[in-house]
C-alpha cells in the first residue's frame, strides 16, 4: 500500500458514504410504508462498464445483488453515445429489477467534464400498480399490474409526463405512486452530484483507478474467506407450505477454491399463484444468507459479489419465467436463506443457525368491498409481525425479531391512531421457540379486532403454519403459525382472503425459531431463568429439557 | 436569576474533569479551573472547583447569584448499569412490549447480534387490567381487585422503583395516576415513575423504555442533588441550584429529581448551546458546531441560532455506535450525532487490507502511546504529534509529558507495517481517514435533516475540536470556522447562556383537514399551565417565552417535519397557513411537494423559557494586521502530504484584528488550533478566531 492506496480508501470511504446519503434521501421521501418501516429500497453507485462500486446497507436483503445485475442489463441494452447529462432510465420488469412489479428500478449516467464516468441507480417498492394488487391472487403477470419496460424516465433533466401519466392512471395511489417516482429521481440525482462533486475534489477524471481497487480488494478478500472453507457439494431440501400444495425446496451448495455456487435443481415447478420467484430475487436472499457468514464484513459490490454464483432450471418455483405471477415473491424468497442454511451447517456446524420463522408475517388490512359503495371509512393497513430466529450455535435465537428480512414491526398506539382497529393483546407465545442446547426465538400472539364494530379484509401470504422452523444437531422444532378466528375457531390457511366480521377477534401466532443441539445439555441456568420468565413450561423443562429444580 | 450584579457560575461534571467556570454579571469570564472528577462523590469536585475559582477572584459566596450544574452521573449510571432494582407494570395483554419492541436487529450482516439489556427482566414485568383507547376514551375500568396481586408480586422481586406504562397513558392518564396512588397507599416507599410524565407520546415501547430509564435512576439522582445542594448551602451559596438538560435548558432541582432521565447528555447540550450563541452573537444563520475530545466527536447543526432538537435518542449504543443498539428514550433533546472519533481513537489494519480507525479508544489511561503511560497502539493523537501538530514541550500546559519516540514506534508497527508505510505516511493515513469519518457522518447527519453542510460556518471546540477543524472541514466541504475562546472548558460556558426552560412533547392524532379546534386548545392549554409552573419556580420573574410546534408529515410518510404555530389557541383560518407552511418547507426539503395528499398530525409540542441572558455584540474589526509568530515548527502538510515549516502562535498574544496564514498552529492551554495551507485565520473584536479557506492554497 502505498500513500495513493489510502487515498483510495478514502475515496472509497466516501463512495460508501454517497450511497448512504443516496438512500436515505429517498426513505425520507418515499410514500409506502414498507419503505418507511423497512428500508426496502436499494441505492449503488456503479463504474463505466456497470459494475456496482458501492450499495447502501438498507433494511432488507432482497435487492442485494438484483440492483447489481439490472444495471449491467440497462447498461447493455442502452448506448453509452446515446447518453446525455439529465437522462434517467426506468424499468419494473420483475425479470430485470427486483422480482415484482412494485419494485421500480432508475438508473442516471453520472457526467463529469463531458463525459459518462459512472452510474447511479436507487430501487424503491411503489405502493399499488393496479391490476389485483398487492396479494398472491393473482393468475399471471398481467393481473398484477403495470408491467413497464425498460425506458427513459428523463430526458436531460425533462420529466417523461406520458410516462408518469401512465403510471398514476394505472394506479390505486396515483398520489403516492409520483411522490415515490420523485424521491427515486432525486436520489439518482444526489447521487450523481455527489459523485461528481468527490472526483472534483480528489482530482480524478474518471473512475477506472478507484473501481480496480475496490473491487480487487473485495473480490481477494471474499476468495480468501472461501479458500478457508472445506470443498466439496452439500444438498439439503426445505418443506414450505406454499399455496395449493406444499413445495419442496431443493439446494445444492458447491464451495470450490474460489467460487461458491447454489443450485436449484430438484425444486417443485411453478405455482399457480403469485408465490413465484424470479431467480434474481431468489439469489438476493440466498447470497445475503451466505455473505452473513463468509465474509460478512466486506461491502456489497461487484467484487464481493462475484464469486457467488445461484442457477436453477428454469421455471422452477425459484426460477419462475415470464409470465409467471410473482407479487409475493418475498414469501418464498424469505425462505431461501433456511434452505442454504441447511446445506451450509453441514460445512460450518458451529457457525450456521437452525432454521427460523423467516417469512415475515404481513398482516395488510383493507375495508371491505362494501364500504367503498356503502360510502364508509376506507383505510389500507400493512402490519408486519415477525416470529423468532432460529438459535445460533452459541446463542438463543432472537424472539419476534425478522430474519432474514429487515423489517421493523408496528407499535399498537400508533397502528390504533391511524387505522380502526383494536389490538387486545401482544405477547411472546411460551413454549414456541425451539428446545434446544440454544433454544429458538420465540414467537408471539396477537389479537385484534375492529374498533369500529365493522367487517374488515385480511389478505394472508405467509409461511410454517404446516412446516414448522426445524431444529439441528438435535435441537428440535419452533412452534408453527396459527391463525383463527375466535379463540375456538378452526385454523386458517396460510395463503388467501379472509373477512374478519364486526366483533369477532383475529388471533394471530407467530412461529417459534426452531432449537439447536441436545435440549438435556442446556446448561441448567438457563432452563432455570427460561422458567422463571415464563418463557417455557414446567411441563417443557421437566419433559423436554429434563429439568430437576 | 440572571442578577445583573452578581456573578454567575456553571459546573459541569464530566467523567474525567470537572470544568468551572465564573462569569460576571455581562457574561465576562472572570475565571475557569479543570479540576479532577471524584467519583466517589461528584460533589466534592465541585466544591473544590467552585472554591479554586472564588479564590482566585477574590469573591466570597454570597456573592454568587446563579448557580448552573451539569452532570455525567445520570448518564454513567445508565452505561455502567448502577441504578435501582426496577419493575414495570403494562396492560394486560402486553407484558412484552419490551422484549418485542420494534422487531427487529440493528445490523443486518451479524447473524451473532446481542439485543441491548433494557433493564428490567420478564420476571419483573408485571401486568394490571383496563384498557383506554387511541383518543382515550376508557375501553375497560382499571383492575383495582388486581393490586393486592400487583404489591405481593412487586414486594417478592424486590423492586425499589416502578415504571408504570398503561396503554395510550398519554392520551388519557386516569388509570395510571390511580394505580400509582392504590401502590403507594399500599407501598409508600415505592419511588414510581408514570409514563405519561416522563414522554407523553404514543409509541409504547419507546415510552416504556424512557419510563424504565428514569424510573432506574431515580432514587440515586434524587439524593445525589439533595447532598449537592446541601454541601453548597453549607458553604454559604444562597441562590438556587438550576440542572442543565439534555434539551438546552436549565430546570430546577425539584424538576430534575422527579424528571432525571431530562438530565442526561447536559454536558454536550452545553457546547451546543455555547455554538448557538456565537452564532447569535456573529449573526451567523447556519452552523455546525464540531466538539471532538478524547473518545468521540459530536456534531450539531444550528439554524437560526438554535441548536436541531429531536425526541429520540439512544443511551449507551453498544456496538461501534451502530443505530438501535443502545436503549432508546424520548425526550426534549438538542440533536446530535456522536461518533468514535476522538484523539484516543485507536487505529487498525483490517483482514481487506484497510485502515480503520476507531471507534474503540485507548481512553485517559493507558491513553495514546505518545503519552507515555503504557499505550502501545497508534491513536489519532499520536497521528498528530507525528506529523508535527502538537508542540510536546506545551501539551495540557506542559503538565503531560509527549514521547514522540513512542508514538513514532506505535505508529510504524501498529499500522506502517501491513501498509508498507513509513510511520509519518501511517500518521498521514490515519488522520485522512478518521477526518474523513468525521467529515461523513456530518453529512450524513445533514441529510438525513434534510440540510446541506456546504454553506455553513463551523464553531469548533473540545480539546481536539480545534487540531482538527480544517481538515474535517475541506472534506466535509465547508470553507469558513470559528474557535471561540476557552475552547477546553466549551459546555460549561455554554450552561451560562442556556435559559430556563421545560419543554413538553404530547401526542394527538389528527388529519389537518379534521382537527378539532376546541379540544386542541384545550390540550395546549393543559401542557402550558404545566411547563410555565415548572418554568417559574426557577424564574420567578421576567418575560417568559412560547414556542409551540407541530410535527406534520404527509400520511404514508414516516418523516416528521416540524412547523411552528401561532402562539396563541388556533383557529379554523390557520389551517390553510399551515398547509401552505408544510408544503413550502416540505418542497426545500425533497425539492417539491405533493398535492392532494393528505397531511396528518400525531405529535405537538410547547416549550416554555425564560429570556436568556443579553447578547453581546462585538465592534467589527477593521484593522487587519499580519500576527507576529513566536516561533516555527517543521509539519507533515495535510495538504501537500510534504514536509514543511509552519508558523507557532500563542493565541494569548494574539490581538484583535491579527491575520495569519496556514500552515500555523496557534497553542493555548488546553489545545491547539491547526491552520491547514489552505486556510487563513483572523481574529475578531471578541477574541475568535476565523479560518476561511482559500481555495488557491490546494496547490
Amino acid at each position: 500500500m502505498s500513500t495513493t492506496d489510502t487515498r483510495l480508501q478514502v475515496m472509497w470511504n466516501r463512495l460508501l458514504a454517497v450511497v448512504e446519503e443516496q438512500g436515505q434521501a429517498l426513505i425520507r421521501a418515499a410514500f409506502s410504508p414498507i419503505v418507511r418501516e423497512c428500508g426496502d429500497i436499494s441505492a449503488g453507485v456503479f463504474d463505466l462498464q456497470g459494475r456496482m462500486l458501492a450499495q447502501a446497507v438498507t433494511g432488507t436483503p432482497g435487492h442485494i445483488n438484483t440492483m447489481a445485475e439490472a444495471v449491467k442489463t440497462l447498461r447493455a441494452r442502452f448506448q453509452l453515445q446515446d447518453m446525455k447529462p439529465g437522462d434517467i432510465y426506468l424499468t419494473n420488469d420483475p425479470w430485470i429489477a427486483s422480482g415484482h412489479l412494485n419494485d421500480f428500478l432508475l438508473m442516471m449516467p453520472v457526467f463529469f467534464k463531458g463525459h459518462v464516468v459512472g452510474f447511479t441507480s436507487c430501487t424503491s417498492h411503489l405502493v399499488d400498480l393496479g391490476g389485483l394488487g398487492m396479494g398472491p391472487e393473482g393468475a399471471d403477470i398481467y393481473d398484477e399490474g403495470l408491467l413497464i419496460p425498460p425506458c427513459k424516465l428523463m430526458n436531460e433533466g425533462a420529466l417523461n409526463t406520458l410516462l408518469m401519466e401512465i403510471v398514476k392512471a394505472n394506479s390505486r395511489e396515483p398520489i403516492a405512486n409520483e411522490g415515490d417516482i420523485y424521491a427515486l429521481i432525486a436520489c439518482c440525482e444526489t447521487g450523481a452530484e455527489r459523485l461528481a462533486g468527490m472526483m472534483e475534489e480528489f482530482g480524478i477524471d474518471h473512475l477506472d483507478e478507484l473501481a480496480d481497487y475496490i473491487i480487487d480488494t473485495s473480490y481477494r478478500g471474499t476468495v480468501e474467506a472461501i479458500a478457508e472453507l472445506p470443498k466439496g457439494t452439500w444438498h439439503n431440501v426445505l418443506k414450505v407450505d406454499g399455496y395449493e400444495q406444499e413445495i419442496d425446496l431443493h439446494a445444492a451448495l458447491t464451495i470450490s477454491e474460489d467460487r461458491v455456487e447454489l443450485d436449484f435443481t430438484g425444486t417443485s415447478g411453478l405455482s399457480n399463484k403469485g408465490i413465484n420467484v424470479p431467480l434474481n430475487y431468489a439469489t438476493a436472499y440466498s447470497v445475503f444468507a451466505l455473505r452473513c457468514i463468509i465474509g460478512p464484513d466486506i461491502p456489497n459490490n461487484a467484487g464481493s459479489l462475484e464469486p457467488f454464483r445461484v442457477t436453477g432450471p428454469k421455471n422452477c418455483i425459484l426460477n419462475a419465467q415470464p409470465p409467471a405471477p410473482v407479487a409475493m415473491r418475498h414469501t418464498l424468497g424469505q425462505m431461501t436463506p433456511d434452505l442454504v442454511y441447511g446445506c451450509l451447517s453441514q460445512v460450518l456446524p458451529d457457525q450456521v443457525p437452525a432454521e427460523g420463522a423467516s417469512c415475515m408475517y404481513d398482516l395488510p388490512l383493507r375495508h371491505t368491498p362494501e364500504a367503498v359503495s356503502r360510502g364508509d371509512a376506507q383505510f389500507a393497513l400493512e402490519l408486519v409481525f415477525s416470529g423468532g430466529t432460529g438459535a445460533r450455535p452459541g446463542l438463543d435465537g432472537l424472539s419476534a425479531t425478522a430474519f432474514p428480512s429487515g423489517v421493523w414491526g408496528s407499535q399498537v398506539e400508533t397502528t390504533e391512531a391511524v387505522a380502526p382497529v383494536l389490538i387486545t393483546r401482544r405477547e411472546l407465545i411460551p413454549d414456541s421457540g425451539g428446545p434446544g442446547r440454544t433454544r429458538g426465538g420465540l414467537g408471539q400472539h396477537i389479537e385484534m379486532r375492529s374498533a369500529v364494530n365493522e367487517d374488515f379484509m385480511l389478505f394472508l401470504s405467509v409461511e410454517r403454519i404446516l412446516n414448522p422452523a426445524r431444529g439441528r444437531f438435535g435441537g428440535e422444532a419452533g412452534a408453527p403459525g396459527r391463525i383463527r378466528i375466535g379463540h375456538g375457531g378452526s385454523n386458517l390457511p396460510g395463503k388467501g382472503e379472509v373477512r374478519v366480521k364486526a366483533g369477532e377477534t383475529l388471533l394471530f401466532e407467530t412461529p417459534g425459531g426452531g432449537g439447536f443441539g441436545d435440549p438435556q445439555k442446556r446448561s441448567r441456568d438457563e432452563v432455570r431463568r427460561d422458567l422463571d420468565e415464563g418463557l417455557i413450561s414446567r411441563e417443557a423443562a421437566r419433559d423436554i429439557y429434563g429439568f430437576k429444580p | 436569576m440572571h442578577n445583573k450584579n452578581g456573578l454567575r457560575l456553571a459546573v459541569d461534571i464530566g467523567g474525567t474533569f470537572t470544568d468551572t467556570v465564573l462569569v460576571d454579571g455581562k457574561g465576562h469570564i472572570l475565571a475557569t479551573t479543570k479540576t479532577p472528577t471524584t467519583p466517589e462523590n461528584p460533589t466534592l469536585g465541585a466544591l473544590a472547583g467552585t472554591k479554586h475559582v472564588l479564590a482566585g477572584t477574590g469573591a466570597d459566596w454570597s456573592r454568587i447569584g446563579g448557580f448552573i450544574h451539569g452532570t455525567t452521573l445520570a448518564t454513567n449510571a445508565l452505561i455502567e448499569r448502577r441504578g435501582a432494582n426496577v419493575a414495570t407494570v403494562t396492560s394486560e395483554g402486553f407484558r412484552d412490549i419490551l422484549e418485542i419492541a420494534y422487531e427487529r436487529r440493528y445490523s443486518q450482516y451479524d447473524i451473532n447480534l446481542v439485543k441491548p439489556d433494557l433493564i428490567v427482566p420478564r420476571t419483573r414485568a408485571f401486568i394490571i387490567g383496563g384498557r383506554m383507547d387511541a383518543r382515550g376514551q376508557e375501553l375497560q375500568p382499571l383492575d383495582e381487585e388486581a393490586v393486592r396481586r400487583l404489591t405481593g408480586e412487586l414486594d417478592a422481586c424486590g423492586a425499589e422503583a416502578v415504571a408504570i406504562c398503561l396503554m395510550h397513558a398519554y392520551a388519557n392518564p386516569a388509570h395510571e395516576l390511580r394505580l400509582r396512588d392504590l401502590l403507594l397507599a399500599a407501598m409508600p416507599d415505592l419511588v414510581i415513575s408514570l409514563s405519561h410524565e416522563v414522554s407523553p407520546e404514543a409509541r409504547e415501547f419507546d415510552r416504556l423504555s424512557t419510563t424504565i430509564a428514569n424510573a432506574y435512576i431515580q432514587p440515586q439522582m434524587a439524593s445525589y442533588l439533595i447532598n449537592f445542594q446541601a454541601r453548597f448551602s453549607n458553604e454559604g451559596l444562597t441562590c438556587p441550584i438550576l440542572m442543565m438538560t439534555a434539551g438546552g435548558g436549565m430546570t430546577t432541582m425539584e424538576t430534575a429529581a422527579r424528571l432525571p432521565i431530562r438530565l442526561v447528555e447536559s454536558g454536550p447540550a452545553g457546547g451546543a448551546i455555547l455554538a448557538a450563541r456565537i452564532a447569535a452573537e456573529t449573526s451567523e444563520r447556519e452552523v455546525l458546531s464540531f466538539d471532538m475530545g478524547g473518545t468521540t466527536a459530536k456534531l450539531c447543526l444550528i439554524d437560526r441560532f438554535r441548536p436541531q432538537t429531536a425526541r429520540k435518542f439512544e443511551i449507551a449504543r453498544a456496538a461501534r455506535f451502530i443505530k438501535g443498539s443502545g436503549m432508546p428514550v424520548r425526550i426534549p433533546v438538542i440533536e446530535m450525532i456522536e461518533i468514535g472519533a476522538g484523539g484516543g481513537s485507536i487505529a487498525h489494519v483490517d483482514r481487506l487490507g484497510r485502515l480503520q480507525v476507531g471507534p474503540e479508544s485507548a481512553g485517559s489511561e493507558p491513553g495514546p502511546a505518545a503519552f507515555a503511560k503504557g499505550g502501545t497502539e497508534p491513536t489519532v493523537t499520536d497521528a498528530d504529534v507525528m506529523q508535527g501538530l502538537i508542540e510536546p514541550g506545551r501539551f495540557a500546559e506542559g503538565r503531560l509529558r509527549i514521547d514522540m519516540d513512542a508514538a513514532k514506534r506505535a505508529l510504524a508497527s501498529g499500522v506502517g507495517q501491513a501498509l508498507k508505510l513509513d510511520a509519518a505516511q501511517a500518521a498521514h493515513g490515519v488522520s485522512e481517514i478518521v477526518d474523513e469519518n468525521m467529515a461523513a457522518a456530518g453529512r450524513m447527519h445533514a441529510v438525513e435533516s434534510g440540510k446541506d453542510l456546504g454553506a455553513r460556518l463551523m464553531i469548533a471546540f473540545g480539546g481536539n475540536g480545534p487540531l482538527h477543524a480544517t481538515r474535517v472541514a475541506r472534506r466535509a466541504h465547508v470553507d469558513r470556522i470559528l474557535i471561540p475562546r476557552d475552547p477546553g472548558v466549551g459546555s460549561a460556558v455554554g450552561f451560562l447562556f442556556a435559559p430556563v426552560s421545560f419543554e413538553i412533547i404530547r401526542s394527538r392524532y389528527s388529519t389537518l383537514d379534521a382537527l378539532d379546534l376546541g379540544g386542541l386548545n384545550a390540550f395546549f392549554n393543559a401542557m402550558i399551565d404545566e411547563a410555565e409552573a415548572v418554568v417559574r419556580a426557577g424564574a420567578p420573574e421576567g418575560l417568559l417565552t412560547r414556542r409551540r410546534q407541530a410535527f406534520m408529515r404527509y400520511h404514508g410518510q414516516g418523516h416528521e417535519i416540524e412547523i411552528p404555530l401561532p402562539d396563541r389557541a388556533l383557529e379554523e383560518a390557520d389551517i390553510p397557513a399551515l398547509r401552505r407552511a408544510f408544503e413550502e418547507e416540505y418542497s426545500r426539503q425533497f425539492s417539491r411537494a405533493v398535492p392532494g395528499m393528505k397531511i396528518e398530525i400525531l405529535n405537538w409540542t410547547l416549550e416554555v423559557a425564560s429570556e436568556p441572558p443579553a447578547l453581546e455584540h462585538y465592534a467589527k474589526t477593521r484593522v487587519k494586521q499580519p500576527a507576529q509568530p513566536s516561533g516555527q515548527r517543521r509539519i507533515l502538510c495535510d495538504v501537500t502530504g510534504k514536509w514543511r515549516e509552519a508558523e507557532i502562535h500563542d493565541r494569548a498574544a494574539l490581538r484583535p484584528g491579527d491575520h495569519l496564514d496556514g500552515p500555523s498552529l496557534i497553542i493555548e492551554p488546553q489545545t491547539t488550533t491547526f491552520v491547514s495551507a489552505d486556510f487563513s485565520a483572523h481574529v475578531d473584536g471578541g477574541g475568535n478566531i476565523w479560518l476561511t479557506r482559500n481555495r488557491e492554497g490546494d496547490q
